[in-house]
């Protein structure tokens, strides 16, 4: 297999606050990495850093075989990982002035120069993937949160990425829409895409993830196959906090 | 001796033949300056945001003299000071363009600007995310919302323009209210005039702000 994310000694600052400490992580091809852990850890943040959305102070980052320079130096590398990762924001972060499908449309037609007869293509059958062909021309706020995210998962898919990062993409969410969005990525996962989650969504961790992750004040505390993590955490901080998010 | 003031219908309409050719000169003064004006605030409003001090700094200095000093003051200056500095006269209807772009480019930059940083900073995230460059992100993504959310204080920014383009009386432009001390000095029939005047400026800015309305309810229907 090979390595699509690798961070080797990787130090992040938030002015003082040290945000990532000395992370070393590799992804490979194909794996779906879930990282947990408690909010303001820096798991968002790390995630983030893989397309640049951060910039990391020291250490070594490379993504999709481009390296990238702490304090956003190669600029290059940024632009080339960009358009083979894709993100899903907590947010959702769809254009409000543009139709559900010109969303999808956009980014291969900006940067990939997708006709618009093909980008429509793209975003037609996507947009029926995810559930949401009936809606292709209405406006994102007239959609259902659970829709949005959908249609941003779409979004990101048009771009036919290497990698999708998903960052908290169901927080935002009333509960009775986790569900749908959860099983488009589920069956992202069953394609074989290659994918880190940051979400509080145990359940789906422990059934998707390949591996899990649990990082601590910016630091990666322990990690390893989803049943091991949560039936047998090693660290007394990953059981104190699964005692906690797996109580109720 | 008992005075008794009566307003004279004839003088009023009689006057409006002779006012109404002050009209062409205040929509093209207003206009002609407001739109080289949101040139301008285009450019100093993202300049002033910019990132790098040596071009944000001239452009807060030049949104804050504008801002800060009368626009008599700066068409006085245009028409009377300027040209013992370039050395020819600069006609009056010249000046009044210069001084309503100058004057209204300083206000539109606020607005420019504080219409793009109210856009959530998710969408350049998104944009730059799909792989779009930083110019692609501002100008399909940032300055389309932005711009829906500018028409307002554009449309009261016009107006203040248009009224402001009375003030050019004193450089001789023949506008609205020149054309009416003219009458006047005639007449004598200054309540009348002025009222007519009065009635054609709000006639100006009522059309606009009813085209602007329009405007904002067609363009925010998609939203």
């Amino acid at each position: 297999m090979t390595h699509i994310v690798e961070m080797k000694g990787m130090n992040k600052y938030f002015g003082k606050l040290h945000v990532l400490k000395n992370i070393d992580l590799t992804v490979e091809q194909g794996e779906v990495v879930v990282i947990i852990g408690a909010s303001g850890s820096g798991k968002s943040t790390l995630i983030r850093c893989v397309n640049g959305l951060e910039e990391f102070e020291s250490g070594k980052l490379v993504v999709d075989g481009q390296a990238l320079a702490p304090k956003g130096g190669n600029q290059k590398a940024l632009t080339e990982i960009r358009k083979e990762v894709g993100m899903v924001f907590q947010q959702f972060n769809l254009f409000p002035h543009l139709t559900v499908k010109k969303n999808v449309m956009l980014g291969p037609m900006k940067v990939k120069n997708a006709s618009q007869v093909v980008a429509n293509a793209t975003a037609e059958r996507l947009l029926n993937r995810v559930g949401i062909g009936n809606q292709a021309d209405k406006y994102p706020s007239h959609l259902s949160g659970g829709q949005q995210q959908r249609v941003a998962i779409a979004r990101a898919l048009a771009m036919e990425p290497r990698l999708m990062l998903f960052d908290e993409p169901t927080s935002a969410l009333d509960p009775e829409m986790i569900g749908e969005v959860l099983d488009v990525m589920r069956e992202l996962a069953k394609e074989g895409m290659t994918m880190m989650v940051v979400t509080h969504e145990m359940g789906f961790a422990r059934e998707v993830a390949d591996r899990v992750i649990y990082i601590h004040e910016g630091q990666i505390v322990e990690q390893g196959k989803p049943d091991d993590v949560f039936d047998n955490p090693q660290n007394e901080r990953t059981q104190a906090f699964l005692s906690r998010v797996l109580a109720h | 001796m008992e005075f008794q003031f009566q307003f004279d219908w004839q003088a009023a309409i009689d006057s409006i033949p002779f006012l109404l050719k002050g009209i062409p000169y205040t929509l093209l003064i207003s206009f002609g300056g407001l739109l080289i004006g949101f040139v301008l605030g285009i450019i100093f409003g993202l300049l002033s945001i910019n990132k790098k001090w040596f071009l944000r700094w001239p452009a807060t200095a030049y949104i804050e003299i504008f801002r800060g000093t009368p626009i008599l003051v700066q068409v006085l200056f245009i028409f009377y000071g300027l040209p013992d500095l370039i050395g020819s006269p600069i006609n009056p209807l010249t000046a009044g363009i210069a001084a309503i772009a100058l004057n209204s480019g300083a206000y539109i930059s606020e607005v420019v600007r504080g219409g793009v940083q109210s856009i959530d900073k998710g969408q350049t995230e998104a944009g730059l995310s799909l792989g779009l460059s930083r110019t692609q992100t501002f100008w399909s993504i940032i300055w389309p919302q932005a711009f829906r959310r500018m028409i307002p204080p554009l449309g009261n920014q016009a107006i203040v323009s248009i009224k402001d383009t009375s003030l050019f009386s004193v450089i001789g432009v023949g506008e609205l209210v020149r054309q009416g001390q003219i009458y006047i000095a005639n007449t004598f029939t200054a309540f009348e005039v002025y009222f007519v005047v009065a009635i054609l400026y709000l006639a100006i800015t009522l059309s606009l702000s009813l085209i602007l309305r329009l405007v904002e309810r067609r363009g925010l229907a998609s939203v």
